[in-house]
């Protein structure tokens, strides 16, 4: 079994049929010889959470960066809303999983710098940011630069930096990884809160799987690397919205998981031994 | 220890050198001619204070030194902001520009007083070769260490090239280029009194040439201190200057390790 086809569209919780948002067809990414991710197949649709769950090192984060025009596919195509990637993209938000504020900037003024590239006026962009810098709870924060803020708090500016945008798609690579869990907990509510506002489509890329089946609509395991692939794809049908530290009791949940794991499992060993 | 103990040892270390040496004077054991009584440089000093022509001589040196520097340092980010980013234009530059920061840069002096006369120019030219090498790697290493994911960020968020230097890849090279700056400040005040020592009329090192040529030790050694306290002068001012411009640094009081 070398390649699922994965098909996302039945997955999705609204009655009508969603239009794909983000379509990777049979993309491989190398690096010279190295192949990281060979022959994936993809689709996400318009307001779908996917999270995407595999192995360390199995290639995960080249697959958002395909997404993301920061890497170029070695054969395949990426599209995002119909239009191919080709170079960096603007329209979406990407939440890194180390920090990527500009440390000399306020966090302010790393809110703005989305709308001030794209050429918004001044003040209107200095509204826009207040609103946002207030949505993710960081009222009195704007003239904090990210080395007097704590690891959440700066993480809640990356989030309002990438949301304020407006993208079609926000990708996500690990973000809350480098968080107490608690702090995780409460970061993955906002969130989650934040994204039912306005729903779009988004990618997120962990390692816990936990946090893959509290978050997503869809969990997607990817097979240890090198030429990894998506070997399976997990409808998750639990009710929103979702308190992601309580939904962790709930039956449904520990079905699902039980599930994802034995699928996970394997392709977790698979890369203990070659990492060994 | 606190900060009043350690003032007090200072002060106490330098009562302990001055006068020891004052007294070594006094009772003949140091010779005045190798080692003039630091009460006579104090006043060779003073004297050099109260003197109105002095300043004529300092001025000199400054513009000398603030000219190397400013051109130095102006050149030396320009380029290496450049070559920073351009990894094809430094592969094909760097054996030239290794050989060049190889030279020895007093031995070009007399050939800057060939070019450009015993005037001021002469001495700027030799502090800018001084400073332009130091302030230049610095600013490329600067731009090369900025952090990828940070730049990654910008782009997505839709910053073209030219946003990109304002917003990302200069603040990231400021703290490098601010630290060499205080390094290349020496550097200028050795190349305006190299300089001036070569070949000159007026400045601080021509007063401190001039005096060795009397074998006036008192002038040199008065010459030296005066020198010491231009350089701590001009280091304050930047100081000041460091603070207010990163203001976004944890530790912008302490990283300036060079």
């Amino acid at each position: 079994m070398a390649l699922a086809v994965v098909k996302s569209a039945t997955t999705m919780m609204s009655p009508d049929k969603p239009r794909p948002m983000v379509s990777i067809d049979s993309v491989t990414m190398s690096f010279g010889t190295f192949i990281a991710v060979q022959n994936v197949n993809l689709t996400v649709a318009d307001g779908e959470f996917l999270a995407i769950v595999g192995p360390t090192g199995c290639g995960k984060s080249t697959i958002l960066n395909a997404i993301a025009g920061l890497l170029k596919p070695a054969s395949g195509t990426v599209s995002i809303d119909g239009a191919p990637v080709h170079g960096v993209q603007n329209n979406i938000g990407y939440l890194f999983q180390q920090d990527a504020l500009l440390p000399w900037k306020t966090a302010l003024e790393n809110v703005e710098l989305g709308p001030m590239f794209k050429g918004t006026g001044a003040n209107e962009r200095r509204e826009q940011s207040m609103k946002w810098l207030a949505k993710v709870g960081l009222k009195g924060f704007e003239q904090r630069y990210p080395h007097q803020l704590s690891g959440g708090q700066r993480k809640r500016v990356q989030m309002a930096q990438a949301l304020i945008t407006g993208p079609k798609v926000i990708l996500m690579d690990e973000p809350f990884s480098a968080l107490d869990i608690h702090t995780r907990h409460l970061m993955q509510n906002e969130l989650l809160a934040l994204w039912q506002e306005e729903r779009r489509a988004v990618v997120m890329i962990t390692h816990d799987l936990e946090e893959a089946i509290a978050l997503g609509d869809r969990v997607v395991v990817l097979a240890a690397g090198p030429c990894s692939h998506v070997i399976d794809s997990f409808p998750v049908d639990l009710a929103r919205p979702r308190d992601v530290s309580e939904i962790k009791l709930d039956p449904r949940f520990m079905d699902l998981y039980r599930n994802i794991w034995s699928s996970l499992r394997g392709e977790v060993e698979k890369s203990y031994e070659r990492h060994d | 220890m606190n900060a009043m103990t350690e003032r007090m040892i200072q002060l106490g270390l330098l009562v302990v050198i001055v006068g020891g040496w004052q007294l070594g004077v006094e009772a003949g054991v140091i010779d005045v001619f190798f080692f003039p009584a630091p009460f006579d440089i104090m006043k060779q000093i003073v004297a050099w204070i109260i003197d109105p022509g002095f300043y004529r001589h300092v001025s000199i040196t400054l513009t000398e030194t603030v000219l190397g520097y400013v051109i130095g340092t102006a050149l030396g980010v320009a380029a290496g902001v450049w070559l920073g980013l351009s990894r094809g234009a430094y592969r094909i530059l760097d054996p030239f520009i290794k050989a060049l920061n190889a030279i020895p840069r007093v031995v070009l002096a007399p050939i800057f007083v060939l070019w450009l006369g015993l005037g001021l120019w002469s001495k700027v030219a030799l502090s800018v070769t001084l400073v332009f090498f130091i302030t230049f790697f610095n600013a490329m290493q600067g731009v090369r260490e900025v952090n990828p994911v940070v730049l990654a960020n910008a782009r997505i968020l839709g910053a073209k090239r030219s946003s990109l230097l304002t917003h990302v890849y200069f603040p990231a090279a400021a703290s490098w280029i601010l630290s060499s700056l205080r390094t290349s400040v020496g550097f200028a005040v050795v190349g305006a009194i190299i300089g001036e020592y070569l070949g000159a009329s007026a400045g601080l090192g021509y007063l401190i040439a001039q005096a060795e040529g009397n074998f006036d030790a008192v002038g040199v050694f008065a010459g030296i201190m005066i020198l010491a306290m231009f350089v701590l002068i001009i280091d304050r001012i930047l100081d000041i200057a460091e603070a207010r411009l990163i203001k976004w640094s944890p530790h912008s009081t302490e990283s300036r390790a060079t």
